[in-house]
């Protein structure tokens, strides 16, 4: 979707804000979302992103990312039906307290998620390959950015099939493709205003590319 | 910060207190399994895992080797992995090559390598302006590269994460893995920033 969240390219966000000895969370709400939202995850990531985009873009910007992610995460229990609206105020207005655990639990293991599928059809573009990108502009969920539609670039290197985030986000299942690390000439992508002696790699689905001359 | 701010601040973390208490109540989470993952990132995952893969990488062509051609593997050599790493591309600056990460449509980010991203990685001047103008951003965040170096952004749009393999100091022959380790900052795995030499 052509969503706030499509920031490559776009002017006005300003001078890039470090903070030296930045704590992983600054205030504990964000490290309760990180973890309530953690705890539950074996979710669909493709559609746990694309909700964040769904945000309208005030929202999207107001309270940083774990602002988003709350706001996400909030619609999302909503929707399904675990919470509403008025329990939540309600709670609010009762001054809520946050619950205190009992005995700890067992220690956390980071587990990866495997997005490789197989799939029967080999590849269908190769390494060194020109390709172009299509004017690919759904409603819904994509990860070929606004910055890199209609943009010529050559294949860098040829990945497994992975799930298609297009069709997973919306529930249309896995649908695997190959996913192609694709190198465009800053030239290409940004005319000029473009760096010299820049490039960008773009991990793009199949779907996404046709070959070109 | 204005008062507004504060009273939002404070409006925001009773909104999530009330969330967890009610999710609490209705089984749905348990808070000590919440602790535990707060204290997990916390405390047993961060850029020490990525200067480490990068020391020895340093130190032991054969690893570099590996690192670079089986990045997975080698990783899960030195016991690392996990969330948001299970597709890892290791890419090496080198003399006239500077790699720099970036996910423009979120902030995709290598978790078990790197830990969890600094918020300047997540903010909208970096994810928009990093692709179109890296030679400016890179100068203004304190590495200035001269026009013969070519720059390669590295934009995560899918599930790939991509760890940026530094260049080895000047001045760090005689260092040992742990003390080239200490050298190496989470900012130049991503590529904003280039590793120092050992101060005497």
């Amino acid at each position: 979707m052509n969503g706030i969240h499509d920031m490559g390219g776009m002017h006005g966000f300003g001078k890039v804000e470090v903070e030296d000895n930045e704590p992983v969370f600054h205030e504990r709400w964000e490290a309760r979302v990180f973890g309530m939202i953690q705890s539950l995850s074996g979710g669909n990531i493709d559609a746990g992103r694309h909700s964040i985009e769904r945000l309208d873009p005030v929202s999207y910007l107001k309270n940083g990312y774990y602002g988003r992610w709350l706001a996400a995460f909030e619609r999302g229990l909503i929707g399904g039906g675990a919470l509403t609206q008025d329990e939540i105020e309600t709670r609010m207005k009762a001054g809520a307290s946050a619950p205190h655990a009992t005995a700890p639990a067992s220690r956390w293991h980071s587990r990866a998620t495997d997005y490789v599928r197989k799939v029967d059809a080999p590849p269908a573009f190769a390494t060194g390959q020109a390709v172009i990108t299509r004017n690919h502009q759904p409603q819904g969920h994509t990860r070929l950015p606004a910055y890199a539609r209609c943009r010529r670039g050559l294949i860098a290197r040829v990945h497994p099939a992975m799930i298609f985030p297009d069709d997973h986000a919306h529930g249309r299942g896995e649908n695997p493709q190959y996913l192609y690390t694709v190198r465009f000439a800053a030239g290409e992508l940004w005319g000029d205003a473009a760096d010299a002696n820049s490039v960008v790699h773009i991990d793009l689905f199949e779907s996404y590319l046709e070959a070109t001359a | 910060m204005s008062h507004d701010h504060d009273h939002e601040d404070a409006d925001i973390a009773l909104r999530v207190e009330a969330i967890e208490s009610l999710l609490t109540e209705k089984g749905i989470i348990d808070t000590a399994t919440v602790d535990e993952i707060v204290r997990y990132y916390e405390q047993d995952v961060g850029p020490l895992n990525g200067a480490s893969i990068v020391a020895r990488a340093w130190t032991d062509p054969a690893y570099r080797t590996r690192l670079l051609n089986s990045p997975d593997l080698a990783i899960a050599e030195m016991g690392y992995g996990g969330t948001e790493a299970s597709r890892m591309v290791v890419v090496a600056n080198e003399p006239k090559v500077h790699n720099v990460v970036v996910c423009t449509l979120c902030s995709c980010y290598p978790w078990a390598v790197l830990g969890l991203p600094p918020t300047w990685y997540k903010s909208p001047a970096y994810r928009s302006r990093i692709v179109r103008e890296p030679r400016a951003v890179l100068r203004e965040m304190g590495v200035d590269l001269p026009e013969d170096v070519e720059i390669r952004v590295w934009d995560s749009s899918a599930e790939v994460r991509y760890l940026v393999l530094p260049e080895r100091p000047a001045g760090s022959e005689a260092l040992s893995p742990a003390e080239l380790a200490a050298l190496v900052t989470r900012d130049a795995m991503i590529g904003t920033a280039k590793v120092p030499g050992p101060t005497k």
